[in-house]
């Protein structure tokens, strides 16, 4: 590693482009973990999102009314509003106002746990609609094959229903989780340490802003290239030949 | 057709590029447009900030108006942040940029700084009384709330927080953070820390100002591109900044804006008087 610090330190003395991230310790230390930061921030607000929006795609198919209203509230709340606004009402609004509500003069949770929240109830609001379009989209001919067929509702579900949503809304489910991950960016505001908050420090004090530019397009593209990746594999492991919609 | 299309592209493409190469001197343009267009700080009182009605005031703002003056233009501020003020001039979206920067070698080779310097001002921290915080040697391992693009960010987050700062892109994001709790502290300039707990005793009866002489005072200064600090336009504005410390327009300033004359200005004016 050392070969490549001395070809960037050649680098900027002879060509003036300057990426201290390769050869300053302090700075390539904190991009690093701030590349690990948007890594977690994106993994856990992901999950999160599935989850909350798996259950809230299940919430929505109730019958009863005052169970469906709640999810319709939330999700046009967390969809109407910018995800940088809802960071920004947390972390500010809502943080302090938790604190003095439970009594103590520091909020309960910091900026990290913040953003999760932020971001995985905006990611969980479209998530909602897109399993509800998954669910809806299984032809209710093929529901009543399987009843008639003597399968319980659960048996139903399991062996049917859900693998058939799973494979609709995956595309509409990768372009989303694209999106969150790329939306955990807006945490600098919140100065959660990820990698544009980092990139920021850097370029301030460095004044390299062009070469920072440069590195965050590349990192981001990585990132989101292996996410790509595996949602393409998982839809070519998930494909059942010969069945076309 | 395509290639009229193709062709009309590259010579539209030539023409801005050619527009853009063809920059004339910094101060004939700006007489010529009529406009002087100055990058200035808005969430930094009383150096600049907001009235109730919303306009740009402060001790800066009141420099940027007789720069204009002397020139016999309008005068346009445009506001900015710390993190950004460097990147506008050099980008000519502002001609001068006076918005207390304070100037090290690093920031010499970014922008053009003319000389003279205006204004110093060290390092202090608003810490909570219960954080039980004296100096740099008790941040280790601290919340500390700053401000992004600080020339000494750098030295505090590497070797007294060994952690990151939680740094915000404005001065009010800062103070919001701290006093809700999320930060033990506030590092910034002495300056505006020590006019914000004189100026606003209520809002921070909980905290304590903390000054750091450790990290040295570094002087503030104006500066243009690069290329106008040994042309007409840089020339012209040092003259400018030589007169308001003869004339002692910047001592005037300051007791207007801060009340009291601070030492280095005043030694600065003497200086400048002989």
């Amino acid at each position: 590693m050392d070969g490549v610090a001395q070809w960037f330190l050649w680098l900027h003395q002879a060509h003036g482009a300057n990426f201290t991230i390769f050869y300053d310790a302090f700075d390539s230390a904190r991009f690093l973990r701030g590349i690990g930061t948007t890594i977690r921030l994106a993994v856990v607000s992901i999950v999160a999102s599935i989850l909350v929006g798996i259950l809230g795609a299940w919430l929505q198919s109730h019958p009863s009314r005052t169970v469906r209203w709640p999810v319709t509230t939330y999700i046009q709340f967390f969809r109407n509003t910018p995800p940088l606004v809802q960071m920004y009402f947390f972390y500010f609004a809502l943080g302090p106002a938790l604190g003095t509500a439970l009594g103590s003069s520091t909020p309960p949770l910091g900026n990290f746990a913040w953003a999760v929240i932020a971001l995985s109830f905006y990611g969980a609001a479209f998530n909602i609609e897109i399993f509800r379009a998954g669910l809806e989209a299984v032809p209710r001919a093929t529901l009543e094959a399987a009843e008639s067929m003597g399968l319980s509702p659960r048996q139903v579900f399991l062996h049917v229903v859900f693998p058939l949503a799973l494979r609709f809304s995956l595309p509409a489910l990768t372009s989303n989780v694209i999106n969150l991950a790329k939306t955990t960016s807006l945490a600098y505001a919140i100065a959660v340490p990820e990698t544009l908050f980092v990139a920021n420090q850097i370029w301030s004090d460095s004044i390299n802003v062009l070469e920072m530019m440069v590195s965050l397009l590349i990192v981001y593209n990585l990132m989101v290239g292996v996410i790509v990746a595996a949602a393409h594999w998982l839809e070519r492991r998930l494909r059942m030949p010969g069945y076309i919609q | 057709m395509q290639h009229r299309i193709f062709v009309s592209l590259c010579a539209a493409i030539m023409a801005i590029m050619a527009c853009a190469g063809a920059v004339a001197g910094t101060l004939e343009d700006v007489k010529k447009k009529g406009v002087l267009v100055v990058g200035v700080k808005t969430d930094y009182p009383p150096w600049g900030s907001r009235d109730q009605a919303g306009n740009i005031v402060g001790m800066e703002p009141d420099m940027a108006a007789d720069l204009a003056k002397r020139l016999g233009v309008k005068l346009e501020m445009v506001p900015v942040l710390s993190s950004n003020r460097m990147q506008f001039l050099q980008q000519g979206r502002t001609d001068v940029m006076i918005a207390t920067m304070s100037i090290n070698d690093e920031r010499r080779k970014a922008v053009g700084v003319v000389e003279p310097l205006y204004y110093a001002s060290g390092v202090a921290m608003l810490a909570r009384k219960s954080a039980k915080i004296q100096g740099l040697a008790q941040l280790k391992g601290r919340k500390i709330c700053a401000l992004q693009g600080a020339y000494y960010n750098r030295e505090v987050s590497e070797r007294w927080v060994q952690g990151e700062l939680v740094a915000f892109r404005g001065v009010t994001e800062g103070e919001q953070a701290t006093l809700s709790g999320q930060c033990e502290a506030f590092l910034y300039d002495d300056a505006i820390l020590i006019f914000k707990k004189a100026s606003e005793p209520d809002k921070w009866r909980d905290f304590d100002l903390v000054t750091i002489p450790d990290i040295a005072p570094l002087p503030w200064g104006i500066a243009v591109r690069t290329e106008d600090r040994d042309a007409e336009w840089g020339k012209y504005v040092s003259g400018v900044i030589v007169n308001w410390h003869r004339s002692g327009l910047l001592m005037e300033l300051e007791k207007k804006w801060l009340g009291a004359n601070t030492p280095w200005l005043t030694e600065m004016n003497g200086k400048a008087g002989k």
